[in-house]
């Protein structure tokens, strides 16, 4: 028995799955809801219901139907759960509609004027009626990322250590500090930049990015430092006791042994709190304003970002500068999904990549 | 005065399962894998009526995921597959029309860890099961009173039924525990190293709480412990590893594994040569 290798000796033995769904009920399910569509469809052309909520609801129509003339050949639990069904998914698209009409008109909007120049050229030498393949929003991109980078490495920190401070240290002062981070969150975005106006623009006598950034700081701790705090709770009180019984004091435990192990987490907040703050246009306005060109010195003077470049944009008024105004949109939406991207990327956590990690050497094993 | 509860409670459990009278527990050449991974191979046991068999071997060897497939638990682990037939009762358990959670209802599981349900009161605990299968029950404070006695813990709780499960010892924990599992009528309990986390006298208490229950149903015992193998159980599975899946290497009556065995590698785990 031995002397055949581990690997072959089951040849021909297939794995199988057999609680999942077999690609016949799958195939059969998406054809009957293929021709469920279409129906619906022909229902729009030939009666009053028109349109997209039009055949929306004559597609939940016809399922619902279709479910309850299944119901009679079918037991009582799996009429609930046929029933359920229906409704839970139309749920689902329901909730699904709103966003995709939201990216949908954003997209078809904002396509226009796109070219690879709109990513690298700024609006100094171009005005916003000009034609499309001239001008570009690089510079409220360059300005948008500078001033979100102030306020990520401003608040990061700051969030971590306040969240530290409310799961680990648990000083006498934990009830004042998340009291006044949770009454942060619900600080207008518009008080915070009055606050930055007061304090940085006008002491300095000029707009900046850094101030920009610094307004953008004050939105975005209260999310960091909330969403820091959760996930510190989720770390086991085991692993803080292994910590300590090795001799670890209580700071060391929580910079080696608590925040490691949250670190997908931690990465998390701070994309959470970007994603927060870079649509933010009101604090801008009274802190970084706008220009025209490529500012890379946070503390020289305005800066454009791309919620200002839209917001003028649009304030503009022709259809070319509107035109711009969406693919301004477009952008940060994209910009917004690329982060929550690479959230999830970095957020992969130690054991999911031992795992993976694992599965590469059993495949490089095999390989020799 | 335990046994007649006992007994009153069959007649209950007619409504739902009279049509599958207890037919025994086989698998034939299962097998398990994690993604790529082959965790265990080729396992065909039969688990005989009003018997309590162990399961031992060293870690690794895949006994945890062998009695998981026996309750459809394995499927829980996104990647995992299985090839095999297990048979309950005459029928293939993985068969598409089984409902998993009939499967589970007639097959309980124990855990390693105790699990009672926090937020519940030992009197809620053990008739978690009948509520969360909307079983129709009338007489719960009988069932309470039989779980407890046959899980050994009556004595030490009647008197504070009201109490959270988390505010027990480890080892009443996991008596709970088995008390709850007891309270759905399994016809076979499935217990994944059940003592691993206590102390002897726990230990002890559950061993007898063992052997009372395989008056009644069928017992499947994954353990570390050799001596408590050969206490509990009447028929031993020994299973090993050398690098690829698990695989079962000879199952037999307990006394003939520990004092006679077939293969000289079950013979030198039981005397603890390795392992």
């Amino acid at each position: 028995m031995n002397s055949v290798p581990a690997t072959d000796r089951y040849l021909g033995i297939e794995p199988l799955r057999p609680w999942a769904v077999t690609r016949s009920t799958r195939l059969k399910n998406l054809s009957r809801l293929f021709v469920f569509a279409l129906v619906a469809f022909l229902v729009t052309i030939t009666t009053p219901l028109a349109k997209f909520d039009g055949w929306a609801v004559a597609f939940l129509l016809i399922n619902v139907a279709w479910v309850f003339g299944q119901s009679s050949r079918l037991g009582a639990k799996e009429r609930q759960d046929a029933v359920l069904r229906v409704v839970f998914t139309s749920l689902a698209v329901l909730a699904f509609v709103p966003w995709m009409s939201i990216f949908l008109t954003v997209l078809l909007k904002g396509y226009r004027a796109i070219y690879p120049g709109y990513f690298f050229s700024d609006m100094r030498t171009s005005t916003p009626e000009d034609e499309f393949n001239i001008g570009g929003a690089g510079h409220a991109i360059v300005g948008s990322l500078i001033m979100v980078a102030i306020a990520t490495v401003v608040t990061l920190p700051l969030g971590i250590l306040s969240g530290i401070y409310l799961t680990e240290v648990r000083g006498r002062m934990t009830f004042l500090v998340r009291f006044i981070v949770q009454s942060m969150a619900g600080v207008p975005s518009v008080v915070a930049g009055l606050f930055i106006f007061t304090t940085i623009v006008q002491p300095m006598g000029k707009y900046s990015g850094m101030a920009g950034g610094l307004a953008l700081a004050v939105l975005m701790l209260p999310t960091v430092s909330r969403t820091a705090e959760e996930v510190l709770k989720l770390v086991p009180e085991d692993l803080r006791s292994a910590g300590y019984a090795l001799g670890a004091r209580q700071w060391r435990t929580a910079i080696m042994v608590v925040l490691p192990t949250v670190k997908s987490g931690l990465i998390t907040a701070g994309i959470l709190g970007v994603a927060r703050v870079i649509g933010e246009t009101a604090p801008l306005l009274l802190t970084s304003l706008n220009t025209n060109g490529f500012v890379w010195n946070p503390v020289s003077g305005t800066v454009a970002s791309l919620p200002t470049y839209i917001f003028s944009m649009f304030m503009y008024g022709t259809e070319y500068s509107t035109s711009r105004a969406w693919t301004g949109s477009l952008v940060l939406l994209v910009l917004v999904f690329g982060f929550f991207v690479l959230a999830r990327r970095l957020g992969t956590t130690p054991a999911q990549n031992a795992k993976t990690n694992s599965r590469k050497d059993r495949k490089l094993k095999k390989k020799s | 005065m335990t046994k007649q509860n006992v007994d009153t409670s069959t007649t209950t459990l007619q409504q739902f399962d009279s049509a599958t009278e207890f037919k025994g527990l086989e698998t034939r050449g299962a097998h398990a894998w994690f993604g790529t991974h082959h965790a265990l191979a080729d396992v065909s046991l039969r688990f005989p009526e009003r018997t309590v068999t162990g399961l031992i071997g060293p870690s690794g060897c895949g006994k945890s995921t062998f009695i998981r497939l026996l309750n459809r638990m394995h499927e829980f682990i996104p990647s995992a597959a299985m090839a095999g037939e297990i048979l309950l009762n005459g029928s293939d358990i993985y068969d598409p029309s089984e409902d998993p959670a009939l499967i589970r209802l007639k097959v309980g599981m124990v855990f390693q860890k105790p699990n009672p349900f926090p937020a519940m009161t030992i009197r809620e605990n053990v008739l978690a099961g009948i509520k969360l299968a909307h079983l129709k029950r009338d007489n719960h404070d009988d069932i309470v009173e039989q779980c407890l006695s046959r899980a050994g813990l009556w004595k030490e709780v009647k008197d504070r039924l009201g109490a959270y499960g988390g505010s027990l010892s480890g080892g009443q924990q996991q008596r709970l525990c088995i008390a709850r599992s007891l309270a759905v009528e399994p016809q076979v309990l499935l217990m994944d190293e059940p003592c691993s986390a206590l102390d002897p006298g726990s230990t002890l208490r559950i061993e007898e709480t063992i052997k009372e229950l395989a008056e009644k149903i069928t017992v499947v015992i994954v353990t570390h412990n050799m001596q408590q193998a050969s206490r509990v159980s009447d028929f031993c599975a020994f299973f090993l590893t050398d690098g690829g899946p698990g695989y079962l290497v000879e199952a037999d009556e307990t006394r003939k594994i520990f004092t006679n065995p077939t293969d000289s590698r079950t013979a030198d785990y039981v005397q603890g040569k390795f392992g």
